[in-house]
């Protein structure tokens, strides 16, 4: 991990978070015993494509037609599975935990969408993004998913090798300055 | 001379003054000015030399089309060749200096060529140069290499930093004139977002210059009001210093933003390279004016004509004081007025047309300015700069009628719309006969994912060059970008010019003395006599002729050159204009800087390294690292200044004698799960790994559907429907997707899900005869003896306080244990084994110390074995082929005449009959030559190492018929010209029977 856990600069603070807890969940998204699993474990229903239900660091995302990310605290992923391996018995599915694998980062400032934007080829007009909305993407050379905690907030995903590059990115970027679009 | 006017000068502010430099020189300018005003304020006419005969040039141009002006910009880490004195704004300290030249502007040694230019036609050098070959090497290229070239290559770092930004819009408007800002205006009024942006500081366009009344306002109010009204929209975003570079695919635009070179060095990024994402694109961009080809056409201080007025208007700055205007088109007494009306002196215009009788003809008279019709210029006289110009008949050969003393000219051969963001993606274009100039055609627009053009031209860039006609035009390409209906804009005012007389060549039938000196790419010196030359030769396409001649190929990339090479080219061929047509136009419209391209992507984000939990420890303790995919591997770990050499024997002992710890975090896991997960993997290993019993490892092989061997690995199965497939470290990303790719697209009725799980996981291999022990000492309550966990097996437990799986695989051939714990502890995972396998003397090991121990065990190595033309039966793998499966992917390929060809070389093992290595990629020879008259091979090294254990050099291969070859000597010679032999030997050098890794 870089040397600082974070940096801040007047557009943004960069901070790279603790672990993450996520599972990934493949399976039929429309199944009742998937939904009711899932809204047990974060008492959230399925988001619509392009959307995720994250309230702090409990909730869910779409990330394809037929896969969820679950997060939730780190701790309560083991149990978590066991629950969703007994309620999803006899049903084709796939949970695995993911949270080792991933590295999480907060981007918060007034220039957060700007930080963004400078990275990822995603329109970040207030219209077009706003809390509640999850993206997969490309974050400069590497991949990459966000959505926005609040107006100006933005929770970053990434594989955990590449964790350096990502907040060594982010950090770069909100030093830079303003772009003045957003 | 040049000079600065007493007065005049929109852009300059003579209260701020700025100091900077040319060739060392200390000039002064005024904020607002560009280099190139600023330069000839200073009476510079003289900025550079052209590329091939170091002919004197000047500024010809006021814009981003000028070819001459191009200087070296800045010093050391702020260096820049090649910057266009037109576009680059003065700030106090700028540093320029001039271009190819030696060893001083004013006298350059290079000038020479100009009088060989007899000598040096086009296609010159191809003629020349091609024998004997061997000179082009040694002789001609080192010497044109040093002669040639424009500005120098920077030496030092850049400081400076460059960023990217990523905007999606609506309407995109490039270009920021008259015509970009009523399209802006009318899409913006229908309420969709829209960004326009313009190349220059400058709003307006060239349209405050010659004033045309909009909406009964003044062209400056009139565009200042539109400002206004466009920066009260939400929806509507302006820049200005920022040029469409290029148009791409799916309204995908790169624009350019210059954030710093109007100030000069300083924090922040200096360049921003923007990708626009827009339903549709405007391009408003304008036209340039043509110069006309006539002798002595580049001589300095021959310049555009509305370029020439540019500068009196903009910049209080007078080219000289005896302008003559030559033209073949109304637009140009525009200079002619501007120059009389500043108190410059205006002894003739020369008109091509027989009879110009226009409204600003008529008011050309009447301000007593002498107009000559039917006429032309038949010479420029002047070397640093012009003295006169002859007058000849334009119908006749060039007989000279009168000299007429002058240090200016004004030269106008009509406009051409700047139609490059059109054609980028497609659009194509339509010949206008009473322009005389290229337009795009609207019927024929680059269309997007709709089937509709996405590109709009609009304005003076569609063709329509009266302002009327170009604001009406523009603001009617706002609407139907934005979607709504046609309504009407503004309306303007401006005086009616008759039509345009097309010149191709000044007098039409001038002699070859003259026309050798008609000059079209300044910067590249093609003139008129070369396009000429190249069609007789029988250069018919345009593409040709210009790779020929160099026409168009310089850093302007022809904005000037293009249209009046090609009408020479059309004549010469007796071919009409849109039948030869345009070359192509390619992004980006003006040269971009190298470091916006690379944006944040420089230093320690060049490119992402990937890093295992333990990569800090690594760094920490002496590993010097190799690449593996994306990852950074520890080579080997070198301890009190060994070698990299000793330290990678010593690591493959420790591993053989007691243990060593391999980080192998990198290997892929994919996990594999549903009902027909048995049927899928089946289909995609050589082997069967359905009939794996639950809690038991096999080793695999993956092919692709042409059977040759794609990747290898061990697979553990985990419960009744999951199994875990190990890949290559290189291998991860791309089997992952090669599932997907199969699940998705073929077999996308099976019930099978695929995650990659390959970063949740750090594994250490525990390797060596004391890996057990040192296993045991962690604790944690796990049986890891031979009877519990015996060879090829995996359980999950603890390993002293981490939740861990151990697999019983070997890629060493010793007794070990590869465990994996999650990710996050790691780090503690390998600091815990290090501590406690300290009185078994465990030691980490790199790659090369695996690599080594994999061969002497004759493991094969994907990659190094396999080449992406080598099969599994090549490399004795024939064991891992099923034969009870009615298919798996690469089964039909495998049974194809040339895989089963017996003749294919075939993998066995090496030892050099003198104890030495075998040099990596060397070749087996046999008796004979080829028809080449190279040497016949027999087979090939793919894997060759000092092996520490054996003490000699050992090395697999593929050797034809090898496997039936045991025990006889191949010669493998060396590129110092002797050679070694070796023997022919199984492959497996270490522990045959396998004793110690089932142990």
């Amino acid at each position: 991990m870089a040397e600082a856990m974070q940096k801040t600069s007047p557009m943004a603070v960069v901070t790279a978070l603790g672990p993450r807890g996520m599972i990934t969940l493949r399976g039929d998204l429309a199944a009742s015993k998937l939904k009711a699993v899932c809204k047990a474990l974060t008492g959230a229903d399925i988001p619509a494509a392009g959307h995720a239900t994250v309230v702090k660091e409990t909730g869910l995302a779409w990330m394809s037609p037929d896969e969820l990310l679950i997060m939730l605290p780190h701790a309560e992923v083991p149990a978590a599975i066991a629950k969703i391996d007994a309620a999803l018995k006899g049903s084709h599915y796939l949970a695995v935990d993911v949270s080792d694998a991933r590295a999480v980062f907060r981007v918060c400032g007034s220039g957060a969408r700007e930080v963004m934007g400078k990275l990822c080829p995603v329109d970040l007009h207030p219209d077009q993004f706003a809390p509640g909305q999850f993206r997969r993407t490309r974050m400069g050379q590497i991949a990459a998913a966000f959505w926005m905690r609040d107006a100006a907030t933005f929770e970053v995903v990434c594989f955990r090798s590449v964790a350096d590059y990502a907040f060594d990115l982010l950090t770069v970027s909100a030093k830079a300055g303003p772009v003045g679009y957003y | 001379m040049s000079t600065r006017l007493a007065t005049g000068g929109r852009f300059i502010d003579r209260s701020q003054p700025r100091a900077f430099s040319f060739n060392g020189k200390r000039l002064r300018g005024y904020a607002g000015d560009t280099l190139a005003s600023a330069l000839l304020a200073n009476d510079q006419m003289l900025v550079g030399r052209s590329f091939k005969y170091h002919r004197p040039r000047g500024v010809v141009a006021a814009g981003a089309e000028e070819p001459n002006g191009l200087v070296n910009l800045g010093k050391g880490q702020h260096f820049e060749p090649n910057q266009r004195v037109t576009t680059t704004e003065l700030f106090d300290g700028l540093e320029a200096e001039s271009q190819n030249h030696w060893p001083s502007l004013e006298f350059d040694v290079g000038a020479v060529n100009a009088r060989l230019s007899r000598f040096l036609p086009a296609g010159f050098y191809y003629k020349m140069f091609i024998h004997p070959r061997s000179f082009w090497k040694h002789i001609y290229e080192p010497f044109i290499r040093a002669s040639a070239g424009l500005g120098k290559a920077p030496k030092s770092r850049d400081a400076d930093t460059y960023e990217h930004f990523h905007a999606h819009v609506d309407v995109l408007v490039i270009g920021g004139g008259i015509s970009g800002l009523a399209a802006a205006l009318a899409a913006g009024r229908a309420g969709v977002r829209v960004l326009l942006i313009e190349q220059t500081a400058h709003w307006g366009g060239r349209a405050p210059v010659d004033d045309p009344q909009i909406n009964g306002l003044g062209a400056e109010e009139w565009i200042n009001s539109t400002l206004q009204a466009l920066e009260e929209m939400p929806n509507v975003q302006i820049r200005t210093r920022m040029m469409g570079a290029g148009v791409y695919d799916h309204g995908s635009v790169l624009c350019y933003e210059q954030l710093t070179d109007h100030i000069g060095p300083k924090d922040g990024p200096r360049h921003r390279l923007w990708q626009v994402r827009a339903d549709r694109v405007i391009t408003a961009t304008g036209a340039i004016e043509r110069p006309l080809s006539f002798a002595g056409n580049d001589v300095p201080g021959v310049m555009l004509a509305a370029a020439l007025r540019d500068f009196v208007v903009n910049f209080g700055v007078s080219v000289g004081d005896r302008t003559v205007v030559v033209t073949n088109n109304d637009d140009a007494y525009r200079t002619a007025i501007v120059l009389k009306t500043a108190g410059l002196d205006v002894p003739c215009i020369v008109d091509a047309r027989p009879a110009p009788t226009g409204e600003l003809v008529a008011e050309a008279r009447a301000l007593g300015i002498r107009v000559e019709a039917g006429k032309g210029i038949a010479k420029v006289k002047g070397g640093k700069r012009v003295t006169a110009v002859a007058l000849c008949a334009q119908a006749g050969e060039g007989a000279v009628l009168e000299e007429i003393p002058c240090d200016a000219v004004a030269m106008s051969g009509g406009w051409s719309p700047v139609v490059h963001l059109w054609s980028h993606c497609g659009g194509k274009l339509t010949w206008d006969e009473a322009g005389a100039m290229f337009r795009p055609d609207p019927d024929r627009p680059p269309t997007g994912a709709d089937g509709e053009g996405f590109v709009l031209a609009a304005g003076t860039a569609n063709g329509f060059l009266a302002t009327s006609e170009a604001l009406a035009d523009a603001y009617a390409a706002g609407q139907i970008a934005a979607g709504i209906k046609k309504g009407k804009g503004p309306s303007a005012l401006a005086p009616a010019e008759e039509p345009m007389a097309p010149v191709w060549m000044m007098p039409q039938g001038a002699a070859i003395s003259l026309r050798e000196k008609m000059w079209l790419d300044y910067q590249n010196d093609v003139k008129v006599s070369d396009v000429q030359l190249a069609a007789r030769e029988g250069y018919e396409s345009v593409e040709h002729t210009k790779r020929y001649t160099t026409l168009g190929m310089a850093t302007d990339q022809g904005k000037l050159s293009n249209i009046n090479g090609l009408a020479i080219l059309s004549d010469s061929l007796g071919r009409p204009i849109p039948s030869v047509g345009t070359t192509t136009f390619r992004p980006p419209y003006t040269p971009i800087s190298m470091g916006a391209i690379a944006g944040a992507a420089r230093d320690g984000l060049f490119q992402p390294i990937r890093k295992t939990p333990m990569h800090g420890w690594h760094e920490a303790n002496g590993a010097e690292f190799e690449p593996v995919g994306q990852w950074r591997r520890p080579y080997a770990f070198r301890r009190n200044g060994e070698s990299t050499e000793a330290a990678v024997h010593r690591e493959v002992k420790n591993t053989r004698d007691a243990v060593g710890l391999l980080d192998a975090s990198t290997l892929g896991k994919l996990i594999v799960k549903g009902p027909d997960a048995g049927k899928f993997l089946d289909m995609l290993y050589t082997n069967m790994m359905s009939t794996l019993p639950v809690g038991k490892c096999r080793y695999g092989l993956m092919c692709s559907e042409n059977g040759f061997l794609s990747d290898d690995g061990v697979v553990a199965r985990i419960d009744e429907d999951t199994w875990l497939c190990h890949t290559t470290t290189g291998g991860a990303d791309r089997i992952h997707a090669w599932m997907e790719d199969w699940l998705q697209c073929e077999w996308w009725n099976w019930k099978v899900y695929v995650a990659n799980v390959t970063e949740q996981y750090a594994q250490v291999a525990v390797v060596g005869p004391k890996a057990r022990m040192l296993l045991e000492k962690l604790g944690g309550g796990m049986d890891l003896s031979k009877e519990a966990l015996p060879f090829m097996q995996w359980a999950d437990g603890r390993i002293g306080d981490f939740d861990a799986r151990v697999y019983r695989i070997s890629f060493s051939g010793e007794l070990s244990y590869e465990v994996a714990v999650p990710a996050g502890q790691g780090l503690a995972f390998w600091e815990a084994l290090l501590a406690a396998g300290e009185e078994f003397g465990v030691m980490p090991y790199g790659t090369e110390a695996l690599h080594i121990m994999r061969a002497e065990k004759g493991f094969i190595m994907i990659g190094d074995e396999t080449d992406g033309t080598i099969i599994p039966q090549d490399l004795g793998l024939s064991w891992a082929i099923s034969k009870k499966k009615d298919d798996y992917l690469g089964k039909r390929a495998h049974q194809r005449p040339h895989m089963t060809d017996p003749n294919r070389w075939k993998l066995v093992g090496l030892e050099t009959t003198d104890g030495s290595v075998i040099p990596d990629g060397a070749y087996a020879v046999s008796e004979g030559v080829n028809d080449n008259g190279q040497r016949n091979t027999q087979g090939r090294v793919t894997s060759t190492y000092m092996s520490p254990t054996l003490g000699r050099g050992i090395a697999m291969g593929l050797i034809l018929n090898g496997p039936d070859r045991m025990g006889e000597l191949v010669e493998f010679p060396k590129i110092d010209g002797t050679s070694v032999t070796a023997k022919i030997v199984s492959p497996v050098f270490y522990d045959p029977e396998g004793e110690k890794q089932n142990g």
